[in-house]
């Protein structure tokens, strides 16, 4: 990335400091602090990743290390929306599969692609945690259970309207807590 | 936005202990909790009870750890060497197991629950500092947590001097990012480190002994803390009087799949697994039967409805041939394909290996491929054998459970239902057709899609291999920096792969494309 980062040590200092302080050594603190970094930037750049390498005082390729082990961490931009459909047995058994294949028609996009105006990335993940209320998906991490295609419709018709009316989401919603 | 699912909308029973409260929407909050008699029983440790006299309850209780093992809770404390401090508690609440989504339920709920018995416990074992290791997916288990220990702290709870006592104890919540490893408790720990989640090496056998910052460290799941918290404050016979003599208390079980009434139920320990699929469950859907149940999660070996009628708890389910594992109970009715359904856990597992042993990492891709093959049409006689050949060769090999566990699946799949997979091979598709439940093949039949799977494999991002194939020695380097190169695993090759499988394997190119298990997720 060639466009300048202004770095977490000034955009969230004090949260940096919070999350040190749990913790009787720094490297501890080397999850909280990316997840940090991709609330605020939406994902982990190489800079960023230097940054906390130096917060944490470990060589930047132990972050790098870190990033590519935890699939949660994105090195590319991802969509505004990121949908994340659960393809493991107890939501393949009542159609998560058709929920993917319901989104790949609507988006016009393949799982693992994101749409061309960047407002949705599609992906199929492993269990997600919600077998009982099967099938599920997480958009921004948040849990959607019981679905079928068309709560899928109404689901994307409003996040489409959110995304036209206002930029970015009220300080309340931001997803994340590091 | 309405449709956000604030909270889990699963089903769940008025429990007799963990889930009394469970359907009060305002038991999260402190107030409420205090109301219903919340830490009443940290009071009483503090006020009346030695650290000894707290493990010597869970001892009296015969608790034992409800991640997945049944090992005594008291005991595992019993393995912290004395005098060695500081020690740590941590809370495994990496709750990934598919099938399994109880600690979930407590934690949105009634997350002061799980604060007690990690205060008790922490008190029990000497300890100053808790973790929760909380799995990324968990959004709103996340604030509910953070929520709960900021008022905690602001009710003298957790800090200094708690109550009035000598105690002192913080707590802290820790994000996991999204691996399934990190529930299996040394890489749960690495994970808190700040490191790739991938298991220790053992001895030690317990994280007691050598754990968070190689301190003596109390690590168990949610489900079992939340007991303590009852077993204090209530005495150990309220625990005991549930289950049977050897396994005590009740169980969080969580139903999914071809059932009418999924949930979350606490049932007392020893029920048979018939009465929580017909009575909790509602019994099959519409005109379906029953015809396999996963009684604890994906890495338990799969049961056919003879088995209905042994007692659900630790004993009884090693008796009718499985594990109780984590009590995530997924049954399939007879529209499911068994090849389907084994596909579909060995490719969650081959997606989850963290890529530390080789048994796993690549016994787990021939696994899925194989599985893939026969379900897709392809598979030869042979195929099946190969398949147990490749089990007998992780059985026992693998570094931690997750590799043992791929390989449970296959085995039982196999064992019940032999002739699903007879009959793929023999009619050349899979004879469940369009109508089945298996995700993944469901008209799948064109090959590009099958070839444009992405299967990431851990830390292995280095990139799609040109040309795919397989047998090129030394192709397949995962090349990212700070990883270890990974080469073929050439043994495991010639070992699963026999000639004819080979040529196989390039007659049917896109169905064994190692290549595209290098490349990334995105």
């Amino acid at each position: 990335m060639t466009q300048a980062r202004a770095g977490l040590r000034e955009t969230c200092r004090a949260e940096v400091e919070e999350i040190l302080a749990r913790y009787p050594e720094r490297r501890s603190a080397l999850l909280p602090l990316l997840h940090l970094v991709q609330r605020e930037e939406g994902y982990i750049s190489e800079a960023a990743m230097r940054e906390v390498a130096e917060i944490v005082g470990c060589r930047p390729v132990d972050v790098f290390d870190v990033v590519t082990f935890y699939t949660v961490y994105h090195r590319q931009p991802v969509g505004k929306y990121l949908l994340e459909v659960c393809r493991t047995l107890s939501c393949a058994l009542l159609g998560g599969r058709k929920l993917t294949r319901h989104l790949e028609e609507r988006l016009g996009i393949q799982a693992g692609e994101t749409t061309a105006d960047g407002l949705f990335t599609l992906r199929e993940v492993e269990c997600i945690g919600a077998c009982s209320n099967a099938p599920a998906m997480l958009i921004n991490n948040r849990i959607y259970e019981n679905l079928t295609p068309e709560k899928l419709d109404a689901i994307l018709e409003q996040l489409r309207a959110e995304a036209s009316e206002r930029v970015a989401p009220p300080e309340g919603e931001r997803q994340g807590l590091p | 936005m309405p449709v956000v699912n604030k909270e889990s909308a699963a089903r769940m029973n008025d429990g007799p202990l963990l889930f009394r409260y469970i359907n009060d929407p305002e038991q999260y909050r402190i107030t409420r909790y205090l109301q219903h008699g919340g830490y009443a029983g940290l009071r009483k440790a503090l006020k009346e009870m030695t650290p000894a006299q707290v493990v010597e309850y869970v001892a009296q209780a015969n608790l034992r750890g409800r991640g997945g093992a049944f090992f005594p809770t008291a005991r595992k404390w019993g393995l912290m060497p004395p005098g060695v401090f500081p020690r740590y508690v941590v809370a495994n609440a990496d709750e990934s197991e598919p099938g399994t989504c109880k600690d979930r339920q407590i934690m949105e709920r009634d997350p002061h629950q799980l604060l007690e018995g990690l205060i008790l416990s922490a008190y029990a074992v000497g300890a100053e500092q808790v973790y929760i290791y909380l799995r990324w997916e968990f959004e709103l288990a996340a604030e509910r947590l953070w929520g709960a220990i900021r008022e905690a702290y602001d009710h003298g709870f957790l800090g200094q001097r708690i109550l009035g006592s000598n105690f002192n104890c913080d707590m802290a919540v820790h994000r996991g990012a999204g691996a399934y490893i990190c529930g299996e408790e040394t890489a749960l720990l690495d994970s808190l480190e700040g490191k790739r989640g991938q298991p220790r090496l053992r001895p030690p056998y317990f994280p007691a002994a050598k754990g968070y910052l190689s301190m003596p460290t109390a690590l168990s799941n949610v489900e079992t803390y939340c007991n303590v918290t009852h077993i204090v404050r209530e005495g150990p016979q309220v625990f005991t009087q549930f289950g049977r003599e050897k396994c005590p208390g009740t169980k969080l079980v969580c139903l999914s799949g071809h059932v009418r009434q999924p949930g979350v139920y606490e049932l007392p320990l020893g029920v048979s697994l018939r009465e929580i699929l017909y009575e909790w469950g509602g019994g099959p859907l519409e005109g379906r039967q029953f015809k396999a149940v996963i009684p604890g999660g994906a890495s338990m070996p799969i049961l056919p409805p003879d088995k209905f009628d042994y007692p659900f708890d630790f004993e009884g389910m090693v008796e009718a041939g499985s594990m109780i594992g984590s009590a995530g109970v997924i049954v399939m009715d007879d529209s499911t394909c068994m090849v389907g359904a084994a596909m579909n856990l060995v490719r969650f597992f081959e997606h989850e290996s963290c890529g530390k042993c080789t048994p796993c990492r690549e016994g787990c891709p021939w696994l899925s491929q194989i599985l893939r093959r026969i379900e897709h049409g392809q598979g030869r006689p042979k195929d099946i054998d190969l398949l147990l050949a490749i089990c007998q060769q992780m059985d026992g090999k693998c570094f931690c459970l997750l590799g043992e566990s791929a390989l449970v699946p296959v085995r039982s799949a196999i064992q019940h239902w032999r002739h699903e997979f007879e009959q793929h091979v023999a009619e050349g598709r899979c004879p469940f057709g369009d109508g089945h439940t298996d995700p993944g093949t469901r008209g799948d039949t064109d090959e590009a899609r099958v070839q444009r799977r992405v299967v990431a494999r851990r830390g292995m991002g280095g990139g799609a291999v040109p040309g795919g194939g397989c047998r090129q020695p030394g192709a397949h380097r995962g090349g990212s920096a700070g990883q270890p190169e990974r080469g073929t695993g050439a043994a495991f090759h010639a070992a699963a792969c026999d000639r004819d499988a080979d040529r196989a394997v390039a007659r049917d190119g896109p169905l064994c494309r190692l290549g595209s298990w290098f490349s990334d997720a995105l």
